[in-house]
């Protein structure tokens, strides 16, 4: 095993993963630092292909008609040094009554300047679901760019699932853009969680596209920032189906000269479709933290759990 | 300053405003450690904002008057040290919590987090431990079983003093007699009460009780008295809270 491999992994450890997986022969991989495969491992049913670019990995990945993947697949995919770029494209395939879930650990843990690319292009037949897990480290120096792309097609009676988690560490520059169509009595469900401070920026787009007959979306973000972080999200459900139904559920909570807006955007295109949204963007609830503080904690205490539990 | 030897906590000549009207009014109040107290009156009567001002809640800083605990004064204390000091408070409308476990908001003020007394807590208010303690203290809940929790977390705590603001509402009749025996299993391991209740007959297990209308205590004493009184003066009141009669009231006290 090659130094920076098992430095990798050592990162990859401290970003909350399990190294023994990669050597589990049930479960998929992939491990890839700056545009070089470190590992690739695939099992029955799943075709992962990676190609080695000139400033990351192209991804080809293919879950075969009816094949239910046992195991979440792992990814990695990191930079180690404080500078390098990463590209990683993602061309994603699930066929019809097929399934897989993802488990995605990006570390960035040294960078000062790090900028890191993805683009994955996703499409889900009928009766399939596809589940993506992301968690991000990004170090504690606030050197990275991190620039998230998905274009996703779900079918019928699919399901699509995205959790992003950023809650340890600086986030740098983030900003990321998820589109999804939505078919027929299929479901979206996307959330992030993000934790911001020092000067972070912090972006999300996320829009969802109900074009389905009885689709369903949600649109969930929960984030964080203090210091002088910045946060802007925009979710954005249109439903244009009869019997859709949508919801965009933003709570960000804001302390010190932190900075957060929210612009939540519902449109119905059909009389029978439904879209609702909330969004709380503020302070942290005074009753709960008066709840915690009844109970002997400090404020601070308080506060900080109050957050920990939002972002879990 | 030293507040009188015999009582845990006493409340010397109370007033509060909030968005300029008046709350509380020139309150005076004395609970003996080891009793149950109950606090009487109708809606509005000042119950909760009297309970609020005990506990230090932001926005309910008494314009006049002194609040003493166990013999030191806390008027202007906050509220975690008013907790640290061995007081806590079990809300009417208990707040909620996203990612936080039932396991972990009752543990939050334990001392000694045993595990086998969050168990029993739980037990007592008839919330099956292996079902509830991994539930998220969120919107999932029913009202009803927030607030048993909130009376479950207060119990555990094992504080001097425990502020129950109706601890009976929004509970049915099955779980009420847990809840009753609940908050007489405080008193026999040593907690205080402040039991406040519209319900006169929950206000019975307690030893003593003070009857508050318009912000005034009206009537104090045994609490089957006071109760009495309370079922068949204030339940009754015809003119709900004229301000004509609030002197009528107090004079008759
Ligand atoms: N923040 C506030 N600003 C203005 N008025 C308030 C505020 N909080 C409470 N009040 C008023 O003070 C009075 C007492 O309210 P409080 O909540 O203490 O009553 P309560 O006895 O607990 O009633 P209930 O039995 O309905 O719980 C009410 O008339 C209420 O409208
Ligand atoms: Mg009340």
């Amino acid at each position: 095993m090659s130094k920076d491999y098992e430095y990798m992994l050592k990162a990859y450890a401290e970003s909350g993963g399990a190294p023994e997986v990669f050597k589990d022969s049930r479960v998929a991989h992939l491990v890839v630092h700056k545009n070089k495969v470190y590992g690739s491992h695939t099992v029955k049913g799943l075709v992962l292909e990676p190609r080695e670019t000139e400033t990351g990995v192209d991804i080809s990945l293919l879950v075969e008609k009816g094949q239910k993947i046992e195991y979440p697949v792992h990814l990695c995919f990191g930079v180690l040094p404080d500078q390098g770029v990463q590209e990683i494209r993602i061309r994603a395939k699930i066929e019809d009554g097929a399934g897989v879930s993802l488990l995605a650990h990006c570390i960035f843990p040294n960078a000062v300047n790090v900028v890191h690319r993805m683009e994955a292009e996703i499409e889900i037949g009928n009766n399939a679901f596809y589940e993506y897990n992301e968690v991000h480290y990004h170090g504690t120096t606030g050197g990275v760019e991190v620039v998230p792309k998905a274009k996703v097609k779900v079918g019928d009676k699919s399901y699509f699932r995205t959790n992003f988690s950023l809650i340890k560490g600086r986030v740098g520059v983030f900003d990321l853009d998820y589109e999804a169509d939505v078919g027929e009595s299929s479901v979206l469900e996307m959330t992030a969680r993000i934790f911001g401070y020092g000067d972070d920026r912090i972006k999300i787009r996320e829009v969802g596209r109900l074009s389905g007959k009885g689709s369903r979306g949600l649109l969930k973000s929960r984030v964080a920032v203090k210091d002088n972080a910045q946060s802007e999200i925009f979710n954005e459900l249109v439903a244009s189906a009869p019997e859709a139904r949508g919801h965009v559920d933003c709570v960000e909570i804001v302390q010190g000269n932190a900075r957060a807006k929210a612009t939540p955007i519902v449109s119905v295109l059909n009389e029978f479709a439904r879209v609702t949204h909330e969004a709380a963007i503020g302070r942290v609830d005074k009753k709960q933290v008066e709840t915690l503080m009844a109970r002997g904690l400090e404020e601070e205490k308080a506060i900080d759990l109050v957050i920990s539990g939002m972002l879990k | 300053m030293k507040a009188m030897e015999g009582e845990l906590l006493k409340i010397e000549n109370l007033s509060l405003s909030l968005g300029g009207r008046q709350v509380l009014r020139e309150l005076n109040l004395k609970v003996e450690p080891g009793a149950i107290h109950a606090i009487l009156g109708t809606n509005a009567a000042g119950k909760t904002s009297l309970a609020y001002t005990i506990m230090g809640i932001s926005g309910y800083t008494p314009k006049e008057g002194r609040i003493f605990f166990n013999g030191e004064e806390i008027t202007h204390y906050p509220i975690f040290k008013r907790a640290q000091l061995g007081m806590t408070m079990a809300w009417q409308e208990p707040a909620r919590f996203e990612g936080l476990t039932v396991e972990d908001y009752i543990k939050v003020g334990m001392k000694e987090k045993d595990p086998g007394l969050i168990k029993e807590a739980l037990n007592f208010v008839l919330l099956e431990p292996r079902e509830y303690l991994k539930r998220v203290v969120d919107k999932t809940l029913s009202g009803g079983e927030r607030k048993r929790i909130e009376l479950a977390s207060v119990f555990a705590m094992k504080p001097l003093l425990a502020i129950l603001d109706e601890p009976d509402s929004g509970i049915d009749v099955l779980a009420l007699d847990h809840v009753v025996n609940l908050i007489k299993e405080m008193k026999r391991r040593g907690t205080t009460i402040l039991l406040i209740t519209h319900r006169e007959e929950v206000a019975e297990i307690a030893d003593k009780a003070s009857l508050l209308c318009q912000g005034f205590i009206v009537k104090e004493g045994e609490a089957k008295e006071v109760g009495e009184y309370f079922k068949k003066k204030c339940l009754p009141c015809p003119v709900y809270n004229p301000e004509e009669k609030i002197e009528e009231v107090v004079e008759e006290k």
